[in-house]
């Protein structure tokens, strides 16, 4: 399988707080990868620097084959802990403005089929602000999914999520690497992947200190 | 190159003193303003230097959205704070000079005012170097001295303009100058422009120094482990 | 350029319908212009011949204090939950969202200098002695120049500290041959003693100058982190 991504000594460096410091890595595609790691270790500014949202202060980042970012970003879909959708509009709404923002065919029905994957109602007319924290992360996930992103990058995409409702984002993203995405899932709660994920990526200190293909409790804690 | 810097010093000296002897004493005296006709020596050649600057400031803004240069955003730097100090010695010798010899403190002078309106565009330039996150703040800055530049001939013409509506008194007066006195004013000129070489360059060499410790001091935290780091936020640390 | 031009309209009309639905933006902004209106009207009394001589200058720089209060919101709405990172993740062009929020601006501050105006006409029984037709056009030149700057700035300050005061500390400067502009061809309606024609053709100038300017630097400025 060929690599989707390869990050060659990523540096990213705020003044003097380094949050990167030399990450090289080749991440195969059709996979699904969780990132884990305590805070400050480097997990968002990792995913950020891939989302383009970040220019690294050295290395480089190659993308579906490519170092020119910009030129594959309608192929790559982001979520954050930040909802990035507008509180004063409908799930709806929200999303069927970002589909004009990547140009998607056939809009309304692939908007409404975001949704219901992520097992929210499409009818729904209440605006985003008024969604309970864990509705608010689905909605954000399916803006994410919007444009069929071949590589996924999600930022703590369970957090305040009840557990029931993270199982099943997790077996949908299952089944989006299963149909051929390369999905990058930055989290606290390494649990929820187990059995899910094909590879845990620890990190720690701007740096990749292991990669297993299971969970295994970490020795230095 | 470096022994460049001690020569010019030494020539700016010679220059800057021999363009005080121009202008203070061999200089004919002004038949109607008298002695207070010599600050024009100032007035003049600071607005010609101040102008300079800022041109080379607008290349320097050009050349670093093209190739981001680290050296050009410090000719940059540079050329803006020496222009700005020049533009403050013909706002303030302009009122000096005009009060006593026309009564009034202000007037809508075609160089006064685009002088006025070039430092309150590079004041602003200043303050946003300033306020901005270090890694932005190139990029930004030269991008507002591509608009402030654009401005310019705007400014020009609608100075121009609105005194042709609304005269207003000339400060320096018009009608020819005397050979002397065009001697003396270009001599100050040119010992002016050797001045703004010499300190934008010392401003220069203090800015790579500082550069080059900050670079320094960023690899060092790179290299080290992260348990020593202070803990700044990833945020970015302001300034 | 088709994608520019209905990505542009598809978010004006998004920024429309959300203004629409909250209001409570434009009813502050409303009832502060009011405010400077009655504010100068206090401080500046004059005779009616003095009027119509300081008028433009007045009715300008009160429109320039209302069009920073509403510049400075332009970006709050996209800044929240960091939507702002969504558009520079797709591949949507920067112009598209530029245009659309300096349309937006330019409706915006045309709204509230038609409040304004009639206010202005009343406390100094304003009436123009030249010919009139052309203030609609200065005012929208102007309010143009004002707001596409604005916008700009606006967006240069999203990356400072101190935002409310970066983004009139940037944009007073740069401002001012258009100020003067405006302010001149007002006042040369009202007086009917000059033609405004060249304030206007500089205004025209102006805004053509950094509408393009701005048109070819904003994706820089959304680009900083």
């Amino acid at each position: 399988m060929s690599a989707a991504v390869i990050v060659t000594g990523l540096v990213k460096q705020f003044g003097r707080f380094a949050a990167l410091r030399g990450v090289s890595a080749e991440f195969a595609a059709q996979r699904l990868y969780a990132i884990l790691g305590d805070n400050g270790a480097g997990k968002t500014t990792l995913l950020r620097a891939l989302a383009g949202l970040t220019p690294p202060t050295g290395g480089s980042i190659s993308m579906l084959g490519t170092t020119d970012l910009h030129s594959v970003c309608g192929q790559l879909g982001y979520m954050a802990h930040p909802s990035l959708l507008y509180d004063e509009m409908s799930g709806m709404e929200n999303l069927r403005y970002f589909a004009r923002l990547y140009d998607v065919a056939d809009c309304d029905c692939r908007c409404a089929g975001a949704i219901h994957a992520v097992k929210l109602d499409p009818s729904l007319t209440r605006p985003v602000g008024q969604y309970s924290q864990g509705m608010r992360q689905r909605m954000s996930l399916a803006r994410a999914l919007l444009n069929d992103p071949k590589i996924l990058l999600l930022d703590e995409p369970f957090s305040n999520v009840d557990l029931g409702s993270a199982r099943e984002m997790v077996s949908l993203l299952m089944g989006l690497r299963d149909t051929g995405k390369t999905i990058f899932v930055v989290t606290h709660q390494a649990a929820l992947l187990e059995g899910a994920a094909d590879e845990f990526v620890w990190m720690e200190a701007g740096q990749i200190v292991s990669r297993t293909p299971d969970l295994q409790p970490q020795e230095t804690r | 190159m470096k022994r460049a810097f001690p020569i010019l010093a030494v020539l700016t000296g010679v220059l800057l003193s021999y363009a005080l002897h121009q202008a203070l004493v061999t200089a004919p005296t002004e038949q109607t303003m008298g002695d207070v006709q010599r600050i024009f020596y100032y007035h003049v050649p600071s607005a010609w230097t101040a102008f300079i600057l800022f041109f080379v400031n607008f290349f320097a803004s050009i050349a670093y959205l093209i190739w981001r240069a680290n050296k050009a955003d410090i000719v940059a730097l540079v050329t803006a704070e020496v222009g700005v100090v020049f533009c403050t010695v013909v706002l303030v010798t302009g009122p000096i000079w005009a009060r006593p010899v026309w009564g009034i403190w202000w007037t809508w002078d075609l160089r006064l005012t685009l002088t006025l309106v070039l430092w309150l565009i590079y004041v602003s330039y200043l303050v946003l170097r300033r306020f901005s996150s270090s890694g932005q703040t190139p990029l930004l800055a030269a991008v507002l001295a591509v608009f402030g530049a654009l401005d310019v001939p705007l400014v020009y013409f609608s100075i121009w303009f609105f005194r042709t509506q609304h005269p207003q008194p000339v400060i320096g007066g018009g009608g020819s100058l005397d050979p002397r006195m065009l001697h003396a004013l270009l001599i100050n000129w040119l010992a002016f422009s050797c001045f703004a070489a010499l300190v934008c360059w010392s401003r220069y060499r203090l800015e790579v120094l500082r550069r080059d410790v900050d670079e320094t001091l960023a690899l060092e935290a790179l290299l080290e482990p992260r348990s020593s780091q202070t803990g700044i936020s990833p945020t970015g640390r302001a300034g | 350029m088709s994608t520019v031009a209905s990505l542009t309209r598809a978010t004006l009309a998004k920024d429309l319908r959300l203004e629409w639905r909250s209001k409570d933006a434009i009813n502050s902004m409303l009832f502060f212009s009011l405010l400077v209106v009655v504010i100068f009207s206090f401080s500046f009394d004059p005779t009616a011949e003095e009027s119509r001589q300081i008028a433009g200058g007045l009715v300008w720089v009160a429109f320039l204090f209302a069009a920073v209060v509403a510049l400075n919101q332009t970006w709050a709405r996209e800044m929240r939950n960091q939507v702002l990172d969504a558009y520079r993740v797709s591949p949507a062009p920067p112009n598209a969202l530029f245009l659309a929020k300096v349309i937006g601006n330019f409706i915006f501050v045309t709204v509230l200098q038609a409040l304004m105006t009639p206010l202005f006409i009343v406390f100094y029984n304003l009436r123009a002695l030249g010919p009139a037709y052309q203030l609609p056009i200065v005012a929208a030149l102007g309010t143009w120049a004002l707001v596409v700057n604005g916008t700009f700035f606006a967006a240069m300050s999203l990356r400072t500290r101190s935002r409310e005061i970066m983004l009139p500390l940037l944009l007073f400067p740069i401002s001012i041959p258009a100020l003067l502009a405006m302010v001149e061809a007002t006042g040369a309606i009202l007086t009917g003693e000059f033609s405004a024609r060249f304030w206007i053709v500089l205004l025209a100038a102006y805004d053509v100058v950094f509408t393009i300017a701005s048109l070819f630097l904003f994706a820089f400025v959304l680009q900083a982190e």
